[in-house]
């Protein structure tokens, strides 16, 4: 049997009451009061979430931008010091590796926040790639990092409005944290990156501002209603970027792993979408349930916020325009759902 | 509010967590506490139909949380008479009121002979304690 690892607020956790789940090989919060109590707490007001399983990698040097540059879908030249971008790590076939966020923290050092189960695999990547004049290193077990969110997150926390997909280097009641204008819930947030040392004494001031503590199961809940692909489900390294319909991440002007193939689909269009549907029929949808006529479900759940099974599905391109009725076969029972536009759930102002 | 723990006397129940309630030859069948609380807040019931002749020890329908789903395994044997359709459209209820208001079905039973088979409170309290 393997060891799971621990974060830093492993014993926040428990103190809470937290449920602690296996998660890519972390135990890790899946809820403290109720997946739906939380995800409305994201929704209406704020909440925090411990996400210090997923992996930081930092590369430097005076080459280190061309090195993500030849490896990164989107294009770094469209950012720049203290400016993050979502991105995509891709293989020969246009497949992705893994999806992430980098941060330019100066024109030669970048650091790059990845999924926990593909830290080691996208490190293995970087590394047997490096170039002369880049260093990869995996700094993950240095830091924690604290995903608050929500609409109030900002003002709870004392910080000024910012752009997103923007960071700086603030403090956060006197801990120095690096803050990032990001998220995986769709509403107003950042992400607090901090010295593992100082993880807790953060988390005690963000729960004092008034933050609710929030598990993963929150988190898939709150990422599916606005349609953020989940690497390993929704993404693989079997799918492609414009199948799954993040074209707009892959900057296909530059080369980059797999770019000629990424230009292939899109100049052919891709023969399956992955599209967004609500049930009509009561019913949770899974994933990995059929869809008749073809395709599959890759992500599904319950709506907090709509009260209807919502999920992710891979159908053909031909059937994938919003309004068209799927029958996603759950368990056996034949049960009717419709394609939608992105996102499942948007916030009315 | 989800409900404070507990185990009703009256009641009959089985190794996967389901209770029976007996009127004559008429069985209330639901989920229990310790069911509702490994689940979480309930967001999908799948009923048996009414009239379908359900077994015991098989599965007669499903409840779901967000992130999980579990059968309903019948604790006896009957013929469906009632389904609670106030959990069909609120399935929280059931974490709310697990024994009361949070009942999943009402049978007719088949065979009588099987009662004696369930667990009373105290052995099905010695069984959580194992778990």
């Amino acid at each position: 049997m393997q060891t799971l690892s621990r974060t830093p607020l492993y014993e926040r956790h428990v103190a809470l009451g937290a449920r602690l789940v296996p998660f890519a090989g972390w135990e890790m919060p899946v809820s403290y009061d109720g997946v739906i109590s939380e995800h409305r707490a994201v929704r209406t007001d704020c909440g925090v979430f411990d996400v210090s399983h997923m992996g930081e990698l930092e590369v430097e040097g005076p080459r280190a931008r061309e090195l993500l540059q030849s490896l990164l879908a989107n294009d770094l030249d469209r950012i720049g010091p203290s400016r993050a971008q979502y991105t995509l790590l891709t293989n020969e076939r246009g497949g992705i590796v893994d999806d992430l966020i980098v941060y330019e923290l100066d024109p030669c050092r970048f650091l790059l926040i990845v999924n926990a189960s593909n830290r080691e695999a996208d490190y293995e990547w970087l590394k047997g790639r490096e170039l002369r004049g880049s260093d990869v290193r995996d700094v993950s077990d240095d830091y924690a990092l604290l995903a608050v969110q929500g609409p109030r997150s900002i003002e709870r926390l004392g910080l000024d409005p910012a752009p997103a997909f923007t960071f700086a280097e603030a403090t956060v009641d006197g801990l120095e944290c690096l803050v990032g204008r990001t998220g995986y819930t769709g509403e107003v947030g950042t992400e607090l990156l901090v010295s593992a040392d100082d993880a807790s004494a953060l988390w005690d001031r963000v729960v004092e501002r008034g933050a609710v503590p929030c598990g993963l199961g929150a988190r898939d809940t709150l990422r599916l209603e606005v349609c953020y692909p989940l690497h390993g489900a929704d993404i693989t390294p079997e799918t492609d970027a414009i199948s799954a319909g993040l074209g707009w991440v892959c900057a296909l002007d530059k080369d980059f792993t797999g770019v000629e193939e990424l230009r292939r689909v899109k100049e052919a269009g891709p023969s399956r979408r992955l599209v967004a549907f609500v049930m009509r029929d009561r019913a949770v949808p899974r994933q990995g349930m059929a869809i008749a006529g073809g395709g599959e479900v890759t992500s599904g759940t319950h709506s907090p916020m709509l009260d209807r099974g919502i999920g992710l599905a891979y159908v053909a391109a031909s059937a994938a325009e919003p309004g068209r009725e799927l029958t996603i076969d759950v368990r056996g029972r034949e049960r009717r759902a419709e394609i939608v536009r992105k996102p499942i759930y948007e916030r009315k102002e | 509010m989800a409900a404070a723990e507990s185990y009703p006397e009256g009641l009959r129940y089985n190794a996967e967590h389901d209770w029976a309630s007996i009127e004559g030859d008429v069985a209330t069948m639901g989920i229990t506490w310790y069911a509702q609380d490994s689940l979480g807040e309930l967001v999908h019931y799948e009923p048996p139909d009414v009239g379908a002749t359900i077994a015991k020890d098989n599965s007669y329908g499903e409840v779901e949380s967000v992130k999980a789903v579990s059968d309903l395994v019948s604790p006896l044997s009957g013929e469906v008479l009632e389904v609670n359709e106030r959990v069909v459209s609120t399935p929280e209820v059931v974490n709310d009121d697990p024994y009361g208001e949070g009942w999943l079905v009402k049978i007719r039973l088949t065979d009588t002979g099987e009662l004696a088979q369930l667990l009373d409170v105290d052995a099905y309290k010695r069984h959580l304690a194992d778990l």
